[in-house]
């Protein structure tokens, strides 16, 4: 699905980082949920709805979460951002189904938004120029403005 | 045109200060931003080149002897195939950073496991990609040789030996003294773009979409690969998925990709896979250093020694330069330096960021926590007790350096005062340890040109080849501009990474912020006198903000000023005699407290804050971040990243992001930084320093020192891994 | 990537015999495809199995869950009744890969997913799990993150699995069917093979049988851990693991059921540390005894020696925490 993408539809916000699952910069949403576009077909997702990062924002109109990644420098280079984004994006959503994480104390109760929740769901994104507080930030400031 | 500025004086004018317009130093969002978080930024293999084909990389299954394409043909039939390219011209490996020349080059005879060897040119990079994993690589008259540095020759670099006073003699009469061997492995940069390059000819004329640091010693490394004249050669690289030293110089696939598109006629994009980055880019070489500290009574060195050995591919000039600071951080009359590399049949050795510090620096402050423990001293005080005076060996004075300050506040706000003794803290199943080192790193202006353009609608543009790698380029040249001509920062465009464009000091070594900023800084001082003469007023008097000019109490738009004309200035910074008559380095002070499980051994940082001083901070935000990336890489480094070598043959075991692990979300803490206030006139026009590589010069030792405060451990073999501490857990 | 077919089944029987054919099938491909693109697996046909009705959890008569074969990570690591009844399979889950793998993981591709020896992965070393008879690269190479129980002069890879080592742990059971439409119930134990002298062949699983579901027992008393040692704090394989199920009664442990990962080629449970401890008043001495009996045929290879001592010292923890007996 990433070189579909990348390479046939001209969409290029999905990156390739390794090609392998290993790094999550080719973080998409399929029907809501974030995957590794890397590690699928695209036939296999015929009648599916696959978001990428340019189907969440523009540069003229960022979505909250955007402008929060702006705002607390949650990047450097830029090349893993656009998986750490769609990757928030959905990683939120599992949190308010009260998704549990490997963190979560309670695995009944739901999980709040502490930098440690966000970090462990967040740790299928690397960040080599390593923005990981200003991630974690960002993504809380985006949150609270949502709530 | 103007002249060239030399840094033969220092610049005590600081004129950044007498601006008006307030954005130097401020913490603005990066105007790159937006594009980046809505994935519109362009990366090397993401520009859209009609009639673009595929290359994928081939590479040799060991580590001598020559290289055999069996099935060429039968591979150059299978569908979609173009070609399969093996030329002369291709490189063994990268260029080391600032060559400006080619490396050594030829892929026919294998020098080390992994190297590039071929490229296989297809219609899709689907075709290609399966074409050239059927292309059938073997070597003949391998030989037998050597891939660890334990057995390998080695070689005194001996311009980088120093004997001064009798080191033996201290360490004999020492009243405290440690003398120790720490060992540090491999380190990748792993930037999350891999190397990439599209080339596509017109006639002679190459251009090439890649993703690099330094662009004018790029197009040179190029061009002199290839054989043709620079001038023929266009190098693109707006946006750079990180670098971290790895894109340097120019790479392996630069060149495949520019022969490639020659032979097929057609623009050619090859980008590394994963593991091709691994074991055909750049390494920092293994280190081994022995430390010797000797102490007076009082805990004041009289003795510092510093030994280490790292290695190399024959032929690599290249020695990873671990005793760089040492030369300057602490006190000791009685010094003892060498440096000695090995020759090994491994993928080259090269800049990592921060070479020299990021491991030289780390462990001398392992061996200082050691001497603060044998002498009974807390970590800091040891420290603030050997800040030399001046120079240790040459004896300069310190172009600026608030070392003291940044031991002295960071403790506070860290709370060392907390500081609990060795195997003192657990809870539950966790040790709990604090650590602390020292920061430091050369500081270095390279030659820089910038052209800044105000045009006649009162907005301005600044032009260099320049390249953003993530450090804040985009922000801090707009600022810089922005300052001097008055102009708020929307309107400053900046144009960066093009070749055509004046060359820039590129990004590597700390130096790109300080000297592409000069350069700027210059070419709008150059403006501002042309409106002065034009208003004839002293430049001095006039003040600019808002892109309106206050003179002689009159206050003028600039557009009305400029008339429909423009002023286009070039500015041209070049390192001068403030190089050398002073010492010149940035310094800090991290502090950590980790947790290590009482169990298993794991280690993880629960806190670590940094303080630090490097002169003039440009944009309080970008700086920062930039200190989060090094503290992070300090993590890594103490923690878990390990380039790890098959001792056999040499090559890369773990050469996937899975394998080789750098630091995950989970492993890094909400991270604290305070950056010092500082202005060293010496080190640049616009009294700034480098920043880019300080957070990790000396950070993984606060880690590792934490690590020995919780367990009673010293780990002396990086990475300090669950393996090597449970042994003498409880 | 060698060029493939791509079949869409639309039934069990129908994917079955495409695989009987040579066809390899594909659920969530997060494994398949990562070795595909290497070359280590050159598969001619992938028959998606995706539009096979198999992702549904559902209880069954004797107050188990059954597991459709499809059903994610995620989705069985979310499931309301796997975290309050089977809280180590949810534990055991949520420990592995990342929240964008775990999406896309299903529950039977995650049994069936390849060793990560990185001698595997490189098809410039000899393995004999990709290339029979080729030999085994990693034995005397790095092999820190490889097995050290249940291995053989051919092969040392391990399973890197978290949720087959819960699975193990609670007694779970495949259920396939086989090209011949018939249906058969295997434990994990059933399922694994261990190299031996064919480390290629992984599984007894027959050409064309389909991994329908997996079938939890019913919940049993006691309390649960997954505990997973790893080198960074997330999206790491484990190099120890330890899936542990323990009922106490009167003091005494009257039931321990115990699995291990990171350890051996196949999620590990050995019936002779589970008798150890069966009956008997937790201590410090009993646990080490088991862990005693646990390594009494460990083998470590070099780099991998820690795993001993580290699988010995996670035991004995998890078995403090599990019969409250913790310092």
């Amino acid at each position: 699905m990433l070189d579909a993408l990348r390479h046939h539809l001209g969409l290029t916000g999905s990156k390739k980082g390794c090609d392998h699952g290993q790094c999550g910069a080719c973080t998409v949403m399929v029907n809501g949920r974030r995957i590794n576009a890397c590690l699928t077909l695209a036939c296999m997702h015929d009648g599916d709805e696959v978001t990428t990062i340019e189907g969440l924002g523009q540069p003229d109109a960022l979505n909250p979460l955007q402008e929060a990644f702006v705002r607390e420098d949650g990047f450097q280079c830029g090349y893993c951002t656009p998986g750490q984004i769609c990757s928030a994006t959905a990683m939120l959503q599992e949190i308010s189904e009260g998704w549990p994480s490997h963190v979560t104390q309670d695995l009944e109760a739901g999980a709040e938004l502490t930098p440690e929740e966000i970090s462990e769901r967040m740790s299928g994104n690397l960040c080599r120029c390593s923005a990981y507080p200003n991630i974690v930030e960002a993504i809380r400031v985006a949150a609270g403005k949502q709530a | 045109m103007t002249e060239p500025f030399q840094m033969d004086h220092p610049a005590t004018d600081r004129r950044l200060d007498d601006m008006a317009q307030g954005l130097v130093g401020a913490p603005l969002d990066r105007p790159d931003g937006p594009l980046k978080v809505t994935g519109t930024a362009t990366y090397a293999n993401e520009w859209q080149v009609e009639g673009m084909v595929h290359g994928v990389m081939v590479r040799a299954p060991g580590n001598s002897g020559r290289v055999v394409l069996s099935n060429t043909a039968e591979v150059a039939r299978m569908p979609g195939v173009l070609s399969v390219v093996q030329d002369d011209r291709m490189l063994r490996n990268p260029a080391q950073g600032g060559a400006n020349e080619a490396p050594v080059q030829g892929p026919h005879h294998a020098a080390y496991f992994g190297q590039l060897v071929a490229v296989v040119v297809a219609e899709s990079f689907e075709q290609a990609r399966h074409a050239a994993q059927s292309l059938k690589v073997t070597l003949d008259d391998a030989e037998q040789v050597a891939v660890t540095p334990e057995g390998a020759a080695v070689e005194r670099q001996t311009d980088k030996t120093l004997d001064q006073g009798d080191l033996d003699r201290a360490m004999d009469e020492a009243a405290h003294s440690v003398d120790v061997v720490y060992t540090t492995p491999s380190h990748s940069s792993s930037p999350m773009e891999p190397h990439a390059s599209i080339a596509s000819w017109e006639g002679e004329d190459l251009t090439l979409r890649g993703s690099y640091q330094m662009l004018k010693f790029n197009r040179n490394e190029l061009a002199d690969s290839l054989g043709i004249h620079p001038d023929r050669v266009r190098i693109l690289s707006p946006y750079v998925g990180g670098g971290f030293g790895s894109k340097l110089g120019l790479a392996p696939e630069a060149v495949a990709a520019a022969v490639a598109a020659k032979a097929v006629g057609r623009p050619v994009s090859v980008a590394l896979h994963r593991q091709q980055v691994y074991e055909a880019t750049m390494r920092r070489s293994e280190t081994r250093q022995r430390l010797r500290l000797a102490a007076d009574a009082e805990g004041r060195l009289i003795g510092f020694g510093h030994e280490a050995r790292v290695s190399n591919l024959p032929g690599e000039t290249f020695a990873e330069p671990v005793l760089q600071a040492s030369h300057f951080l602490y006190a000791g009359a009685n010094r003892k330096m060498s440096l000695d590399l090995a020759r090994v049949h491994r993928l080259c050795a090269g800049s990592v960021r921060a070479p020299g510090e990021a491991v030289g620096v780390t462990v001398v402050e392992n061996a200082m926590d050691e001497l603060a423990h044998a002498a009974g001293l807390d970590p800091v005080e040891l420290r603030l007790r050997n800040i030399p005076p001046t120079d240790p060996e040459s004896g300069k004075e310190y172009s600026s350096r608030r070392f003291r300050e940044a031991l002295e506040s960071g403790a506070e706000i860290f709370g060392w005062s907390d500081r609990p003794g060795v195997k003192e803290r657990r809870e539950g199943d966790w040790l709990i340890g604090y650590g602390m080192a020292s920061a430091a790193r050369v500081n270095v202006l390279k030659e820089s040109e910038a052209r800044v353009t105000l045009l006649s609608d009162g907005t301005a543009r600044v032009e260099t080849d320049m390249t953003d790698i993530g450090t804040g380029t985009y922000a801090i040249l707009g600022q810089i501009a922005g300052d001097m001509l008055g102009l708020p920062r929307d309107s400053v465009e900046v144009v960066l990474g093009d070749t055509n464009l004046p060359s820039g000091s590129g990004s590597g070594g700390s130096w790109g912020a300080s000297s592409s900023g000069s350069a700027v800084y210059l070419a709008c001082a150059a403006i501002r006198q042309q409106i002065a003469q034009r208003l004839d007023v002293d430049e001095h008097d006039l003040l600019l903000k808002d892109a309106q000019a206050t003179f002689n109490n009159r206050t003028e738009t600039l557009a009305d000023i400029l008339q429909g004309h423009e002023i286009a200035k070039l500015g041209h910074v070049k390192p001068g005699d403030t190089s050398d008559a002073v010492r010149q380095a940035t310094f800090g002070a991290y502090f950590a407290e980790v947790g290590v499980n009482a169990v298993t051994g794991e280690t993880r940082v629960r806190r670590m804050h940094g303080t630090f001083a490097a002169g003039r901070i440009l944009n309080a935000k970008t700086a920062r971040s930039q200190c989060l990336g090094g503290m992070t890489f300090g993590i890594g480094m103490a923690l878990m990243e390990e380039v790890a070598f098959d001792p056999r043959d040499g090559h890369v075991v773990n050469h996937n992001l899975a394998e080789y692990h750098i630091p995950v979300n989970a492993d890094v803490p909400q991270l604290t930084v305070e950056l010092l206030e500082e202005r060293d006139d010496w080190a640049s026009p616009v009294q700034a320093k480098g920043i880019g590589e300080l957070g990790i010069c000396g950070a993984g030792a606060a880690i590792t020192n934490a690590i020995f405060n919780a367990t009673g451990v010293r780990v002396r073999d990086y990475p300090a891994t669950l393996d090597k501490l449970i042994a003498e857990l409880p | 990537m060698k060029p493939f077919d791509y079949i869409r089944a639309d039934s069990p029987d129908q994917a079955s015999d495409h695989a009987a054919q040579g066809g390899v099938f594909i659920a969530g491909g997060t494994n398949l495809l990562d070795l595909m693109k290497l070359e280590v697996m050159t598969p001619d046909a992938l028959i998606d199995i995706n539009r096979l009705d198999l992702n549904q959890i559902d209880e069954t008569d004797d107050g188990g869950l059954r597991i459709g074969a499809l059903v994610s990570n995620s989705d069985l690591a979310n499931d309301t009744r796997v975290r309050r009844h089977w809280p180590v399979l949810s534990r055991a889950l949520l420990a592995g890969a990342s929240g964008q793998l775990r999406n896309k993981a299903t529950t039977g591709g995650n049994l069936l997913q390849r060793t990560r020896c990185l001698y595997f992965y490189d098809r410039a070393m000899a393995c004999n799990k990709r290339e029979p008879g080729s030999g085994c690269a990693a034995r005397d190479g790095f092999n820190r993150s490889l097995a050290v129980l249940g291995t053989s002069e051919h092969c040392i890879a391990t399973h890197p699995s978290d949720m087959a080592v819960a699975m193990r742990a609670l007694g779970a059971e495949v259920e396939t069917l086989t090209r011949e439409g018939e249906t058969r119930r295997l434990t994990l134990d059933q399922l694994y093979r261990l190299p031996g002298d064919r480390p290629d062949i992984e599984t007894v699983l027959a050409p064309g049988e389909l991994i329908t579901a997996v079938v939890l027992p019913a919940p049993v008393e006691g309390r649960q851990t997954y505990r997973k040692v790893r080198d960074r704090a997330s999206y790491a394989f484990a190099l120890v693991s330890v899936a542990g199920i323990v009922e106490m009664q009167d003091g005494r442990i009257a039931r321990a059921d115990l699995a291990f990962g990171g350890l051996a080629p196949k999620p590990w449970r050995d019936a002779d540390v589970e008798a150890a401890l069966q009956g008997e008043a937790p201590s410090d001495a009993l646990f080490k005894k088991a862990a005693d009996v646990l390594l009494r045929d460990a083998q470590g290879f070099g780099e991998n020696d820690f795993k001993l001592p580290l699988a010995r010292r996670t035991l004995v923890s998890v078995l403090e925490e599990l019969t409250e007996a913790r310092r």
